[in-house]
């Protein structure tokens, strides 16, 4: 079948098989590889992408879902395409040594940006709850947790500008 | 011109700008022309004859290209997976050794144990002819735990493994311990489980490989830890591809922990696969399939008796272990549970007479080896464990007992009775600061709050040593390791003064990038962004052993260390001849080659560009260029140490554990990068409280069912599980590598599974509960409680 759907901000049609999960057709089709697949239960978070805004995993969403939607993944978060610079919450990871491996880090920055969206003055307690779904093996979630508050915090202060 | 960012400054990674914009390289990432995809075909019994295969339908699916058996790789000539350690028992008989096919012959020996190898076009196609596959299996019954592998009549996993003991290993001296025993004022004595692991690091294993006709060169993108280990080991003993066909290439790789630093059968398969069928052919493990497949850790059953005069004093400290290898021998497999758990069973304690017993036994489970810490956090269990209830039994504190038998300061270098000697530390000072750290004097009020919530707060102690920085390879030699342990770097100057590293550990989180990059700008004066750091291609760093053991920092630091060194001594030289000075007049501080009271100097990047267009150089006596090389083996291991301590709710209704508070004091010697060292604390800490509160590996006895078979099954540690920790360092300098570096990758899961535990049991001590297995789950603890029968409340 074939959809149409905005994809990092550009609009994008293609023919998918409806069996496709997202995000295989991100890895496979479309070579946007940073979202990536880190399990088989949908528990790890590591192919989470923004479905029009929304926080999805992506590797139990079936393309057809996508037709007529806005898709955003790690690679459409940065700034102006072809620069280096990072979202806020993206710096404040970097800043807040929020990563290692870097293997659960796109999945844990976009479902950070979506809690942090609609959300000033995270506490601690709600990062925790909110990043349930993220599974990090390397951080121990301490410097992620901060990364979190501390990248909430500059995208409000971004906002208020 | 950017910065020089030298050793103790805490620059941000360089490595993160690729992974934060999801344009990381792992292997999975990796696409070739023309590849194929590569699908498994693993046991689903435990323990089973493989009477036959037939073929047919798979080969005729859609897509499919070949499928591979063990007939296959038996007529091909093909060795089988080696093991890197030979132990010998007391006698000095060697271990049973039998052979690790990369597809199973004739048996099949633990659920996930590999069978057949299908490639197809897609991986759907390879996958739908995987389930058409005719296994005619003749299942047998399993044995999966070490105390039923032993016991007459069990299960036989090999004809010629008697009892499925590998082999009956020992430690130490066995009279002296029991003549100290006989002395004793009192002896505690304690059984424990050391709970199986699955590492899980979050990438799952990968693998491409493909093979030129045109150069005859075979190439192996892995998701490995060690590269040029995995290019000799599949190379020269599984595969027979000479050294100089084969690269193998571990790109960015997501997580290890262990799991990726042996050489898989998959690799060889794969390899093999792919000149067979003349296309690349690529396998991305599902997170499943990892956990019957990835290695796994830790699994003993132990006895343990410490033996203490009326003052509470160690006298003799003795372990019997029986330690699960699963169904074959892995790469490191019978050297965890022995050479790296029996030398360190003295701690940080004086105890001057230890004796230890490990047998290595094999079961229908996936083969065991290690998984960061690798036998030290075992070690270091049984003996804070032990403590403890020795404390208790004796009525002396927890904290004075631990002191009285402290190795002070001034003792070291310190010779334990099992092998190893201490060169630095300083265990008193890292529980002083623990406990200042922990504000432990404040305890009481925090525990009478819990107790009006009806909570028991309990408080738990861990000291540790560990010997890493793996290592030096003579002592290890004579200890069973078929290889060397060194570590080599090349330090390649350009003409324009940048610097390219080539180095042979692996990088896989631990922020390699950035601290070598720190060590070679402060030693060289170049700037920090013009440095790179190279690693995890055959093809392109000169030889390595990988990263493991807490070793890179330490073994492939100090072999940076000196190749920087060399090229300091190469530039005096030719600094020397352009400034008409004697080389010994010159000197090199800050980037600039200086004559020795004089204002005449060149500049690193003159002496680089005067290398490289030597116009004006002594040719005579000196080769152009600038680019060193050095090799590096440690004379000893490090010993990092610390002191944890864990503060825990429980609560009585539910039986669940909270961790609430947790304070790790570490000596890691040296510290590069302030930044990447808490970081690596941190998670190690949290793997080590994953092990007492929520992981375990299951296995269902009789049919060898993994029942922990998923994310969904075997509980990780997550974001809302977890208190903030205190993480400091308290740090004595090494005394025998180039920095003063002791390595702190594992420091974190060796101290904390003893320290959690120790808090639990704490309290539950009230309810005269002394011992608690991990991992300490609301369902363990709640029939702890009930059996208890006492009354739930706290007051």
């Amino acid at each position: 079948m074939q959809i149409s759907f905005t994809l990092n901000g550009r609009p994008t049609t293609m023919d998918v098989d409806p069996a496709t999960l997202v995000a295989e057709l991100l890895r496979e089709r479309l070579n946007l590889t940073g979202t990536h697949i880190g399990c088989d239960t949908s528990q790890c978070g590591a192919c989470v992408v923004h479905l029009d805004g929304l926080p999805v995993k992506s590797c139990t969403l079936l393309a057809p879902a996508l037709d007529g939607a806005t898709l955003v993944t790690i690679e459409g978060l940065q700034g102006a395409p072809g620069s280096n610079r990072l979202h806020p919450m993206q710096e404040a990871f970097r800043e807040n040594h929020g990563l290692q491996c870097g293997f659960c880090t796109p999945g844990m920055v976009m479902t950070a940006v979506a809690l942090a969206r609609d959300k000033p003055g995270l506490t601690e307690a709600e990062v925790r709850h909110g990043l349930e779904g993220n599974i990090c093996r390397c951080t121990g979630y301490q410097n992620i947790v901060l990364s979190v508050m501390a990248g909430a915090d500059a995208m409000h202060a971004a906002k208020g500008e | 011109m950017g910065n020089v960012i030298g050793i103790g400054a805490a620059p941000k990674r360089k490595e993160d700008q690729r992974f934060l914009t999801g344009r990381g390289n792992y292997v999975s990432d990796i696409k070739r022309p023309g590849m194929t995809a590569g699908v498994f075909v693993r046991s689903p019994h435990g323990h089973a004859v493989i009477r036959g295969i037939d073929k047919t339908a798979a080969l005729a699916a859609p897509g499919v290209i070949a499928v591979l058996s063990g007939e296959d790789v038996a007529a091909d000539g093909l060795g089988s997976l080696p093991c890197g350690w030979g132990i010998s028992d007391a006698q000095g008989v060697p271990m049973k050794e039998p052979p690790f096919p990369m597809l199973a012959q004739g048996k099949a020996r633990f659920v996930g144990d590999m069978v057949a190898f299908v490639v197809a076009e897609t991986a759907e196609q390879a996958n739908s002819a995987a389930e058409l596959l005719n296994v005619d299996y003749e299942v047998l019954p399993s044995v999966v735990g070490v105390l039923e592998a032993v016991r007459p009549g069990a299960p036989q996993l090999f004809d010629d493994v008697p009892n499925n003991i590998c082999c009956d290993w020992e430690l130490g001296d066995k009279a002296a311990v029991e003549t100290a025993f006989r002395k004793a004022a009192h002896v505690a004595r304690l059984s424990l489980v050391n709970n199986r692991l699955i590492g899980n690091p979050m990438e799952p294993r990968a693998a491409i490989a493909e093979y030129e006709p045109g150069t005859d060169r075979h190439t192996l993108w892995s998701t490995s830890q060690f590269p040029h280990v995995v290019r000799f080991l599949m190379g020269a003993l599984v595969l027979n591809i000479p050294q100089h066909k084969l690269r193998v290439v571990a790109p960015d790789v997501g997580g290890g922990f262990g799991v990726k630093q042996f050489h898989y059968g998959e690799e060889a398969v794969i390899t093999w696969a792919a000149r067979r069928v003349m296309r690349p052919v690529k396998w991305v493990a599902s997170r499943s399939e990892g956990y019957v497949s990835d290695r796994h850790g830790r699994d003993h059953v132990t006895e343990a008796e410490l033996a203490l005069d009326e003052h509470g004093k160690f006298l003799a400290f003795r372990v019997k272990t029986l330690a699960n290898m699963g169904g074959y021998l892995s790469t490191f497999g019978p050297n965890i549970p022995t050479n790296l758990y029996g030398p360190l069973l003295g701690g940080v304690y004086t105890t001057p007479a230890i004796y230890c017993n490990v047998k290595v036994v094999f079961t229908n489970t996936v083969p065991v080896d290690a998984y960061r810490g690798a036998g030290r956090p075992e070690a270091t269990f049984v003996l804070e464990r032990i403590v403890d209830v020795a404390a208790t039994e004796m009525g002396i504190d927890r904290v004075e007992l631990r002191r009285r038998n402290m190795i002070p300061k001034e003792a070291y270098p310190y010779q334990t009775p099992v092998l190893v000697q201490y060169d630095s530390g300083d265990p008193i000072g890292c529980l002083d600061g623990a406990l200042v750290a922990a504000d432990v004097k404040n305890f009481g009020v925090r525990k009478a709050a819990s107790a009006r919530k009806g909570k028991f707060r309990g408080l738990g102690y861990s000291t540790y040593v560990e010997a890493c920085g793996l290592a030096p390879s003579r002592f290890a030699g004579r200890l069973g390791a078929r290889g060397g342990l060194y570590e080599s770097a090349t330090v390649r100057v350009h003409p324009t003064g940048q610097v390219t590293v080539m180095i042979g550990t692996h990088n896989h989180g631990q922020g390699h990038e950035t601290t070598f990059a720190q060590i070679v700008s402060d030693k060289l004066g170049v700037a920090f962004e013009n440095i790179d750091i190279v690693f995890g291609d055959t093809d392109r760093v000169q030889f390595g052993m990988g990263t493991y053991g807490s070793r890179s920092l330490v073994v492939g630091g100090a072999a940076l260390s000196k190749a920087t060194d060399k090229v300091i001594v190469k530039g005096k030289k030719i600094a020397a001849h352009l400034l008409e000075a004697s080389e010994m007049d010159i000197q090199f501080e800050a980037g600039k080659f200086s004559v020795a009271g004089t204002d005449r100097t060149k500049t690193f990047e003159e002496i680089a560009g005067a290398a490289y267009v030597p116009h004006d150089y002594p040719l005579e006596v000196l080769e152009p260029g600038l680019e060193e090389q050095a090799y590096y083996d440690p004379v000893n291991f490090t010993y990092p140490g610390g002191c944890h301590i864990a503060e825990v709710e429980v609560d009585p209704e539910t039986g669940t554990v909270t961790l609430v508070n947790y304070t790790a004091v570490d000596d890691v010697g040296t510290v590069i990068n302030p930044m990447i060292v808490e970081g690596q604390l941190h998670g190690g800490i949290v793997q080590g409280v994953g092990q007492a509160l929520y992981e375990n590996a299951v296995y269902d006895e009789g049919s060898g069912q993994l029942l922990s078979g998923s994310l969904m099954d075997y509980c990780m540690p997550r974001a809302d599980h977890l208190p903030m920790m205190t993480v400091a360092t308290h740090s004595t300098l090494c005394t025998h590598t180039p920095m003063g570096v002791k390595g702190c990758g594992e420091v974190g899961t060796i101290g904390s599974p003893a320290a959690v535990i120790n808090a639990v049991v704490d309290a539950l001590s009230h309810l005269g509960v002394t011992h608690v297995d991990m991992p300490a789950t609301p369902n363990r603890i709640w029939r702890l409680l009930q059996n208890a029968s006492l009354p739930v409340a706290a007051e």
